[in-house]
């Protein structure tokens, strides 16, 4: 095996497994940039996954074909987008605190899920669906030599879509008056009010863009990657999308090329023992390293991550 | 100051109650007999010895997840790490009990030991990260749950696999398993536990109430910055609390495998149990009494909804989906507060 096959066998499998980390990490930067610290993004995800599942499902009953997945993912986002707003309510108007909120996002999240699915489905999970994403070569760009065959060819059309919406989020976010908005309540919440910014309508705009995107990040797992939805299709994606974000330095950029990485070492470690010299590093360190590598850097030793300053903290107008 | 301790009373109170309503009317839209529901689930909890024997065996590890989780919050740390700490206190456990020979009464303190140790080890990196580099612990503690996960089952796959994805079951003299409680209370899993647990939520007390190390870690939790200015040493309570939190974690860990199990297993996901802590510190309000009544609400739902599933066919998931409501609440004790002024300048007028 030479190491041309090897990156052929790797790197279109880490762009698939990266694309629901891309979608649901950018969500996370939406929330946090505004100043609001969202754990729940493992819940959001979660029932993303499962409203996808059941949509793409009737989708097939009603002979929506291949268009199903493409409908899952909108109506995953609303559903996603009305879930988070449970936490916004929670942590901006009601002042609680933001990670407990999240917390319990994710028990609710995870016990409505399977609590509808067993009572639609009268199982534990979701029929598998039929109409998946397909990979596909995308025209023209796959017959580029050696990069072509990397980047290129069997994918998932998702992920590209996933890779054109960080770049949106970044221009968004960077480029455009809302973006500055945006992080100015999460950055100094009351220069932005005495700007006449209202931090409040803010806060709750980036909650909801990232229940949007974590539930679309869902969805597109089970139509790309699990097929089904079950109570362990989502089990730590959630998090790795927020250690991506993190990783990222609550940038979207970062967080695209952090999702990617993270992916990278997930498909290395499902298809490493087919590699000469990957084969001998057992298993757990390549399972272990995106969080490893989070903490270290959070720690400063891999450059240093600095949080929106207002992250986690309510803003009460008037309160010096 | 008395109308503050009923307030404290209250917000828990009030917040199970609208949990358990909101409860009730999901099972309505869903067209399940919310009553017929909720009288199984009672049933279930306390209908007879083995019901109670199960809700008490369920509650051990949660007191002890919830102490851990609850210890951390009184320094103003949030230690979500629980899960994590409660692995490899879970694997150490087990590490002793198999490969260990030594009469029970060395043998099952050494096994519960070595989890606190373990689980100390585990929750101190937060700690020091937090220390040392202002890395802010949630994450941290985030992360080391994953890596506590894959890590466990990397070793027990090399050094301790038995037949079924697991480990050997740990050697008589280290299990707290007891033929005794299982016979008074109808053969259920009752086992020694509840005892450590028990101790466990006095010592945790003990430790807050009456030494200086929990004055000190107390005042960390009220103001850092007093704290130091008073000439606490900050960074060291952080440490050291992150660590005692880790080893009530690591204990409850022992639970499961001297107890319950009697082993470890591979685990494909999270045990729950430490994310659950979270609850029960909540609902407790951080204080030991409050987390053993929380444990028992708790762990009360969690062996009753079996029974709610097998008389009224409602899926156990809806005791999750109230447990969360009741978090939420709890956190948004705002609400709880705005209710009892409404219904104080009501009975006033």
């Amino acid at each position: 095996m030479d190491f041309m096959d090897i990156l052929a066998l790797i790197i279109p499998a880490a762009i698939v497994s990266a694309a629901p980390l891309i979608f649901t990490a950018l969500g996370g930067v939406f929330s946090e940039r505004s100043g609001v610290v969202n754990i729940g993004l493992e819940g959001l995800m979660l029932f993303g996954a499962f409203t996808g599942a059941v949509t793409i499902y009737y989708g097939e009953q009603f002979g929506l074909g291949e268009a199903s997945p493409w409908l899952s993912f909108i109506v995953a986002m609303i559903v996603g987008a009305m879930l988070a707003s449970i936490h916004a309510l929670a942590s901006i108007t009601l002042k609680a605190d933001q990670v407990v909120s999240g917390v319990a996002l994710n028990f609710l999240a995870a016990g409505l899920a399977i609590f509808l699915t067993k009572k639609i489905f009268n199982a534990g999970q979701t029929p598998v669906i039929s109409e998946r994403i397909s990979k596909s070569d995308i025209p023209f760009l796959s017959d580029i030599p050696f990069l072509g065959r990397l980047f290129f060819s069997n994918a998932y059309l998702t992920s590209y879509v996933a890779v054109f919406v960080a770049i949106i989020v970044w221009y968004v976010l960077y480029k455009t008056p809302f973006g500055l908005r945006l992080r100015s309540v999460g950055e100094h919440p009351m220069a932005a009010d005495t700007m006449g910014i209202n931090v409040t309508k803010m806060r709750y705009v980036g909650v909801l863009l990232s229940g949007a995107l974590a539930g679309l990040g869902g969805a597109v797992y089970v139509a790309s990657i699990s097929g089904n939805f079950t109570h362990s299709t989502i089990t730590g994606q959630g998090f790795m999308a927020l250690a991506a974000m993190i990783f990222g330095k609550w940038h979207p950029l970062g967080a695209l090329g952090a999702a990617l990485f993270f992916g990278l070492a997930q498909a290395i470690s499902i298809s490493g023992s087919q590699i000469p010299v990957l084969e001998d590093i057992p298993k757990v360190f390549l399972l272990i390293a995106p969080y490893v590598l989070t903490i270290l850097a959070l720690a400063g030793l891999v450059g240093r991550a600095d949080a929106p300053k207002a992250l986690g903290t309510p803003y009460e107008k008037g309160k010096r | 100051m008395q109308n503050n301790n009923k307030i404290k009373l209250l917000v828990p109170l009030i917040s199970v109650i609208l949990g358990l309503l909101i409860g009730g009317l999901i099972m309505l839209i869903s067209e399940y007999d919310p009553i017929e529901a909720y009288a199984a689930l009672f049933e279930g909890i306390v209908g007879g010895p083995y019901y109670i024997g199960e809700t008490v065996r369920q509650m051990s590890p949660l007191i002890l997840s919830g102490l851990a989780v609850a210890f951390a919050f009184r320094t103003g740390l949030f230690n979500i790490g629980v899960e994590g700490q409660l692995l490899v206190g879970w694997l150490a456990a087990v590490y002793v009990g198999v490969f260990v020979d030594a009469p029970t009464f060395i043998h099952i303190p050494l096994a519960v030991l070595a989890a606190a140790a373990a689980g100390a080890l585990w929750g101190s990196v937060p700690g020091i990260l937090k220390a040392r580099f202002k890395v802010h612990e949630v994450i941290t503690t985030i992360m080391m749950n994953y890596i506590a996960l894959y890590s466990t089952n990397e070793i027990i796959r090399k050094f301790m696999l038995a037949p079924g994805e697991r480990t050997e079951n740990v050697k008589e003299s280290a299990s707290l398993a007891s033929p005794f409680l299982q016979s008074i209370t109808n053969f259920s899993t009752l086992h020694y536990g509840i005892i450590i647990a028990l101790i466990a939520a006095v010592i945790m007390w003990f430790i807050l109430w009456r030494t200086t190390l929990g004055y000190e870690l107390r005042a960390v939790g009220f103001n850092q910055h007093a704290s130091q200015y008073a000439g606490i040493n900050v960074s060291k309570n952080i440490v050291l609390s992150m660590a005692i939190s880790g080893a009530f974690a690591g204990i409850a860990g022992s639970m499961e495998g001297l107890g319950t199990y009697q082993y470890m297993t591979i685990n494909a996901a999270f045990t729950g149990v430490g994310f659950d802590g979270i609850a029960v510190a909540l609902l407790g309000a951080n204080s030991a009494v409050g987390v053993v009544l929380g444990a028992a609400l708790f762990g009360g739902l969690k062996i009753g909804a079996l029974n709610m599933q097998s008389i009224a066919g409602v899926p156990t998931e809806l005791v999750g989906v109230v447990i969360a409501l009741i978090i939420f609440f709890v956190a948004c004790s705002y609400i709880v507060h705005w209710l009892i002024n409404r219904v104080n300048k009501g009975g006033k007028i």
